[in-house]
């Protein structure tokens, strides 16, 4: 990888047993992250994708292993990493306006109330609340609250947005809009993101690498998928587009057997670098993965199937 | 759906209360009646006691007596005889001084304790131990090193006062949400403007409810403290009438308490509800 703005260099993290002993979450883990890339992080529930962004957040130290950010090793959280928690973390106590000044207080301290005050509003309005500044947290719907906290996020003008399936606890049409207010925020801005997801088509639609993280413990990055739609691409026609499947059957065929059965594909002699995951795109026939593949291809319409069943299912195993 | 239940409600209380009192004055005065069949008796007895007030008084004589402390509640007529409204305050300030010492005590150690594992592990024995200990049972010892009863009564206030708030602050401090630590930690907030921006709101609720809790304890302790150290006060008055044998004064006082320990219940209730956040 040419840039590596962001590079995790071989983390690990261990947790003692409870039969004693240590069980690692996760394994010799590296990454690049390229200025203004959007890299989504896709594997089953447990295998240490929040452990990951907390590590990149600062908010947790990995057992083994650095992570790198413009040149500099990580050594505890920082106002150019934000942060999108899953459970929007708003301070209940204060209004939605209060939350978001209270990050611009926090990264501006020396500015004046009006000023702070100023730059919060234009966070609320970037993502459309301007009618309900003053309302506290209790008082406002699922996606409001998820509203005011990319609105705390992006209030500080981080470097790196860090997510955390910012969009799993809401309703699709919500979510949905939401999506549309990040992608157009992040690529007009050009963004560095950070995100974990378990919704191939959230990954697909937002991000320009798809990172395929294995079952844990001990998981791993098994490989880098390039994202082949165009950047034009709006969240009504990724559909139509003829990567559009073999992209996503690739994704999900990861996630109902290659997400298991990679160490013995590893076993079986397939080549394969810790240091460098394959990058791979799945429209172009000579990158197409070695292991047995897709689900019967079937026509479009059971494919679409397909994709809610497993996230369903996995999203029962995540809350 | 509520103002009826409420309205409702009411009435029971009205008529459970004038049940009562119809009750008490029957028993009563019939009980004097009895006392009158035997003028010899009587007669022993008032001149044993002196104003001949052993006998139980009905709630009439208790009404008026409440209504004449009502009337002058400030008048200081010796030592002995003092308003039922400075006795009162004398109860007050010494349960408002021992309780804010034990605040400016209990809410900065909670603070440590909760935020510091290792501080609450070291504590933690010393607590479990004094916690339990009648705040009465320092009383000898607080008169033998103050060589004051007010202040002993106001040590005693502070010991019995300190351990809800301590434990409750401790409590609400740990259990603050992971989550919202992480935000002013993702934000690089310092600790000092953490403890007061994101810890303090947080456990507020916790806090104010050990404050509560303390507040009761501190409004029952002092009646039998001052019961003790004598002088002034609520409590001592309630003995000093029991000397006289003034049963009329020792229910006035009664009711005298239970109003004010409500009083000081709901000011500490009304400050809960304004920390309270909806989640
Ligand atoms: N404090 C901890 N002690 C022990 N195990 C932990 C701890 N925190 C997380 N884990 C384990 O680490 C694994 C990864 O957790 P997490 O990063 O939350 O996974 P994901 O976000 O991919 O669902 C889980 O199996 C979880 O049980
Ligand atoms: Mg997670």
């Amino acid at each position: 990888m040419q840039d590596r703005y962001i590079s995790i260099e071989g983390i690990s993290r261990a947790y003692p047993a409870p039969g004693g002993g240590v069980t690692t979450i996760f394994d010799d883990l590296w990454l690049g992250v390229a200025r203004g890339e959007f890299v989504a992080v896709i594997g089953h529930s447990g295998c240490g994708k929040t452990t990951v962004l907390n590590i990149l957040a600062g908010l947790d130290v990995p057992s083994s292993g650095v992570v790198v950010v413009d040149g500099k090793a990580i050594e505890g959280p920082s106002l150019d990493r934000a942060v999108i928690f899953q459970s929007h973390a708003l301070l209940p106590w204060k209004s939605a306006l209060g939350n978001v000044a209270y990050a611009v207080a926090s990264r501006w301290p020396k500015w004046s109330r009006g000023e702070v005050s100023a730059k919060a509003m234009a966070a609320i309005r970037l993502v459309g609340l301007e009618h309900a500044a003053e309302r506290r947290p209790a008082e406002l719907s699922g996606g409001m609250k998820q509203r005011v906290g990319i609105a705390r996020a992006l209030s500080i003008d981080p470097k790196i947005l860090l997510m955390d399936e910012p969009f799993s606890a809401l309703d699709a049409l919500t979510r949905g809009t939401l999506q549309d207010e990040v992608r157009n925020i992040c690529v007009e801005t050009g963004q560095t993101v950070f995100m974990i997801t378990h919704d191939v088509d959230e990954a697909i639609y937002l991000a320009d690498k798809i990172v395929l993280m294995t079952n844990g413990p001990g998981a791993r990055i098994a490989e880098i998928v390039v994202n082949p739609l165009p950047d034009g691409r709006t969240r009504n026609d990724v559909h139509r587009h003829p990567a559009y499947y073999p992209l996503r059957n690739h994704i999900i065929d990861f996630l109902v057997t290659r997400s298991k059965s990679f160490d013995g594909e590893l076993a079986a002699g397939r080549p394969w670098d810790a240091r460098n995951p394959p990058l791979v795109n799945p429209v172009a026939p000579e990158r197409a993965p070695l292991a047995p593949v897709p689900v019967p291809a079937g026509p479009s319409g059971e494919a679409v199937e397909a994709g809610p069943v497993l996230t369903q299912a996995q999203r029962r195993r995540t809350t | 759906m509520t103002k009826p239940i409420d309205l409702r409600a009411g009435a029971v209380s009205l008529l459970i209360l004038v049940t009562f009192l119809l009750a008490w004055h029957l028993t009563v005065s019939g009980g004097s009646g009895v006392q009158k069949m035997d003028p010899e008796y009587a007669k022993l007895m008032g001149i044993t006691t002196t104003q001949g007030k052993s006998a139980m008084p009905g709630p009439l004589d208790v009404g008026a007596t409440l209504w004449g402390h009502l009337k002058d509640p400030f008048y200081v007529r010796g030592t002995n005889d003092v308003g039922l409204g400075l006795q009162l305050g004398h109860s007050i300030l010494r349960v408002m001084a021992g309780y804010l010492l034990a605040m400016a005590v209990a809410i900065p150690l909670g603070f440590l304790i909760g935020m510091s594992p290792l501080m609450s592990r070291a504590l933690d024995p010393f607590i479990q131990v004094l916690k339990p200990i009648s705040p009465l049972a320092w009383m000898p010892l607080a008169l033998y090193t103050i060589k004051d009863s007010g202040a002993s009564a106001i040590f005693v206030i502070f010991i019995c006062s300190v351990w809800p708030m301590l434990i409750n602050t401790a409590f609400g401090v740990a259990n603050v949400r992971k989550e919202w630590i992480n935000v002013a930690r993702t934000l690089e907030v310092g600790t000092f403007r953490k403890a007061f921006t994101v810890i303090l709101p947080a456990a507020a609720p916790t806090i104010v409810t050990g404050m509560r809790i303390s507040i009761g304890i501190a409004w029952l302790v002092i009646v039998a403290a001052e019961m003790l150290v004598g002088g002034t006060g609520i409590g001592y008055f309630v003995w000093n009438e029991w000397n006289n044998l003034s049963i009329t004064n020792v229910i006035t006082a009664i009711l005298v308490i239970g109003v004010v320990g409500m009083l000081l219940d709901q000011l500490l209730a009304r400050l809960g509800r304004l920390v309270t956040f909806p989640e």
